[in-house]
């Protein structure tokens, strides 16, 4: 997988400093980090207040704290396409908002550009698929329908489809149009659907009397971390669990009037409340620890029996709860990150372990995870290592979607690196020679 | 360049009793493939060309002072384009600025430079022309209000502002100068927009390539001049700029970003140095700049603010911008120019950089103006224009108004 990470870094102008650089441990980056043929292809953030002053405390406790590395770029940067990225100015309108720094990396900034100059490519904004069409074997797709803004349906026939259309949506439309056979939790049989994962957010509020941290500098990914408590980095012998998570902290900027931290006990509205905001804007700060969630045979997706969308077609159901695993973990996680937190010196810490059920309602993180999952065996997975599904060889499906299990670390980097993979597949096996690529 | 200050229509439909003999064409492979290359070194596709539409067709409307003119058909199409031209007559309209018939045209078709197109290189074009699919496709050229609209005017204008004639090469240059030389003054037409205009809209030719504003957009000077002109820049700065439309210094945009999309980044190499080696050894090195406008002074210090919260995030404090990306204020030609409606321009409109091959991105400048009132764009500017070394007169908030009413009525 290196070289896919690799070249999706390139792409991106990845930011950050390596922690493990051709099997070397290097000083500064983070030692759990898989081993990297390249250096990040720019450097590391400058970091704000908050994040140097977790770092500074995660040392003195022996912990090994690093740069987070992000899609934010921290130098003018020119990918290997020939488009070119700026430096992140820490506007604090970054997460939930575009970027007009040219400084995010995404598909926007770093490939379109580039893309639209071919003369064999073209987009169709604006436009929606419905369906992926199976010839009558239902082994074959000839090619998909899809709707435009006048409502009008098109066929677009192909030779090969590759669906990346976001994990709901990529399980919705092989839900739709009959690939592979809906996962039923009763009998724990079939596959489109199974393995639906989310992520389970944890953090630590610290208040303190005597710090400014500026919190309107910020940038969505822009901080210090540490990963002692990620996955199998530390030792569970009679911890009861397994997984862990990402200990981070990264300032996002904190919003206008929706960021207005106030310490419990405070009332919701009233001079209390403004006094409170006032005295706490400034001096607050928060980490956070991202962490795993793992799959269970009754976390599942669906096509819902009610609801529909304004085709007709039914939307998609989220069965999910966190899992006893998922809740004794972040209870041990955020308990870590209190103790740096502690050390810290803060006026108060407030503890937020990820508990009790799911709900919808609170945002928590977009990273959900899994229901039509890469594996070796059919009868458990929906597509191969290359994510081309089992049942039509022609139809290759990308994206977190293919995760079996959602880890301790964001899905990004991943889900780029096995569309990598894939297009690599596509190109130099696939098209030489068209049919499964790895023989179920 | 699309645009051309002079009373100007292209090539256009033939007169029906245009001359019906043909003079032996080479269509040998050869010569067309030299005539396409030098119709993209000409630029022929920004006046005859719709954008997405069918090449040389005609149709493009050229803005000009005196009313608007249309790029001709120059396909093949006998009825309404240049089928039934002949190589003779194609020569005297691209030398001349003479239709079949012996009427005139006007300079917005630029004869004025391609009267030095050598007889050779208009019989490759000429053939080339003829290779294009024909396109039945009217185009009524001359939309001039009178009296403009009365070629027989032009004979006074072409005795006043026309040198006939084929380039001849200065012997005491390199070939590769006169190379230069001859696409900057010939096909490049380079002074149609870079040359300023006099009242008539023709060149003023002692003021060869010192830059000339039209269709509310500020074409910089060109000369070697190292305060308003390029004469900073390196011969490699040039040829970076023509063949990627950006480099450590500036990004085209508007009617630049055009050509260098249509034409120059299709140049061979060979030719962008040529060009470059022309532009670097030419006039006004020893230019001084003024000097700048105090720090102290009220628009000073006002634009100081403006440029720190509006500006300052892509251009960088100092005014260095982002090389390929945000343009460089700091000792830019058109910064520092005299005549600021580019930089008004921008602000008020904000802006999109040419992709090219080369450098895809393509990036966008936002608007400004409806965050900026006038005032406040003519201050910031002025600060922009007199710091990092920049000094150049200060804006006057009604130009921006003006221009700020214009760009609404488009």
């Amino acid at each position: 997988m290196e070289p896919f990470y690799d070249a999706f870094d390139k792409i991106a102008g990845i930011s950050g400093k390596a922690g493990n650089l051709r099997g070397q441990i290097q000083e500064g980056g983070n030692p759990f980090e898989g081993s990297r043929s390249n250096e990040y292809p720019t450097g590391p953030m400058r970091q704000p207040y908050g994040p140097t002053l977790f770092a500074k405390a995660a040392k003195d406790l022996g912990y090994k704290p690093f740069p987070v590395p992000s899609a934010l770029i921290s130098e003018p940067y020119t990918n290997p396409l020939g488009v070119t990225m700026g430096p992140c100015t820490f506007c604090g309108f970054c997460t939930n908002y575009g970027c007009a720094n040219y400084s995010k990396a995404s598909a926007i900034t770093t490939i379109l550009p580039a893309l639209i100059r071919k003369s064999n490519f073209t987009a169709r904004t604006n436009s929606e698929v419905i369906k992926i069409n199976l010839d009558s074997t239902g082994k074959r797709a000839t090619g998909v329908v899809f709707i435009d803004s006048s409502g009008e349906e098109w066929e677009q026939p192909a030779d090969l489809v590759i669906v990346a259309a976001f994990t709901f949506e990529n399980v919705r439309l092989m839900l739709l149009s009959g690939v592979g056979t809906p996962y039923d939790p009763n009998t724990n049989v079939g596959t489109t659907g199974r393995n639906y994962a989310y992520q389970t957010a944890n953090g630590v509020q610290l208040f303190f009397d005597d710090k400014n941290f500026n919190p309107f500098i910020g940038a969505g990914a822009v901080g210090m971390g540490i990963d002692e408590f990620n996955n199998d980095n530390f030792d569970h012998s009679g911890l009861g669990f397994f997984g862990g998570g990402s200990t981070r902290v990264t300032p996002i900027g904190a919003a206008p009037i929706s960021s207005r931290p106030t310490p419990p006990g405070t009332p919701k509205w009233g001079s209390d409340w403004k006094k409170e905001t006032v005295k706490n804007y400034l001096s607050t700060m928060s980490i956070g620890c991202e962490a795993s969630s793992y799959s269970t045979r009754t976390n599942y997706l669906s096509l819902d029996p009610t609801y529909t969308d304004r085709l007709g077609r039914p939307l998609l159901r989220v069965t999910f709860d966190f899992s006893e695993n998922d809740r004794k973990m972040a209870a041990y996680v955020t308990g870590k990150v209190a103790e740096i937190a502690k050390a810290m010196g803060p006026r108060q810490i407030v503890q937020n372990p990820s508990k009790g059920h799911w709900n919808t309602g609170p945002y928590q993180s977009s990273h959900i995870v899994g229901g039509f999952v890469m594996g070796a065996d059919p009868t458990k997975s929906s597509v191969n290592k290359y994510l081309q599904t089992w049942d039509v060889p022609n139809l290759f499906v990308v994206g977190a979607s293919a995760f079996p299990q959602n880890p301790g670390y964001n899905p990004t980097g991943t889900a780029a690196a096995l569309a990598f993979k894939a297009a690599d597949a596509i190109r130099n096996q696939y098209l030489k020679n068209p049919g499964p690529l790895v023989q179920a | 360049m699309r645009q051309s200050l002079l009373l100007a229509a292209g090539l256009f439909a033939l007169s029906t009793t245009a001359a019906f003999a043909q003079a032996a064409r080479d269509d040998s492979f050869e010569q067309i493939d030299k005539g396409r290359y030098l119709a993209i070194l000409g630029d022929c596709a920004a006046c005859h060309t719709v954008p997405g539409g069918k090449p040389f067709a005609g149709g493009v409307t050229l803005k000009t002072p005196f009313g608007d003119l249309v790029g001709a058909n120059i396909t093949p199409d006998p009825e309404t384009g240049i089928g039934r031209m002949t190589l003779d007559e194609f020569q005297k309209v691209m030398s001349e600025g003479e239709g079949p018939g012996g009427f005139h045209l006007y300079g917005a078709m630029p004869f004025t430079a391609y009267t030095k197109v050598s007889k050779e290189d208009n019989a490759a074009i000429y053939a080339y022309l003829n290779s294009v699919e024909p396109v039945k496709n009217k185009v009524e050229t001359n939309l001039l209000p009178f009296p403009f609209n009365i070629r027989l005017s032009l004979i006074g204008w072409n005795m006043l502002n026309f040198t006939k004639g084929e380039f001849k090469a200065n012997p005491q240059k390199s070939e590769e100068w006169n190379r230069g030389a001859y696409i900057v003054e010939g096909l490049g037409h380079c002074g149609t927009c870079h040359t300023p205009k006099n009242i008539m809209g023709g060149d003023k030719n002692d003021q060869f390539l010192e830059g000339a504003t039209l269709q509310d957009w500020f074409a910089p000077n060109i000369t070697s001049d190292p305060h308003k002109g390029i004469g900073a820049w390196s011969v490699e700065d040039i040829t970076a700029y023509l063949k990627t439309g950006a480099n450590k210094y500036d990004m085209a945009s508007g009617p630049m970003a055009e050509e260098v999309e249509n034409s120059s980044q299709h140049w061979s190499d060979q030719d962008l140095k040529a060009v470059a080696v022309y532009l670097k050894d030419n006039r006004n090195a020893g230019a001084k700049a003024p000097a700048p406008i105090a720090a102290t002074d009220a628009r000073m210090v006002a634009g100081a603010a403006i440029y720190a919260d509006r500006c300052s995030a892509c251009h960088v404090s100092k005014g260095e911008g982002i090389p390929t990306l945000f343009p460089r204020l700091a000792s830019a030609p058109l910064v520092n120019s005299d005549d600021p409606t580019s930089l008004i321009r921008v602000v008020l409109a904000g802006s999109k950089a040419g992709a090219t091959h080369a450098a895809p991105t393509s990036p966008n400048m936002p608007s400004f103006a409806w965050n900026l009132n006038d005032k406040d764009v003519a201050n910031v500017l002025t600060y922009v224009r007199n710091t990092w070394g920049n000094a150049a007169p200060a804006v006057d908030p009604t130009e921006v108004g003006n221009l700020r009413a214009r760009l609404r009525d488009e």
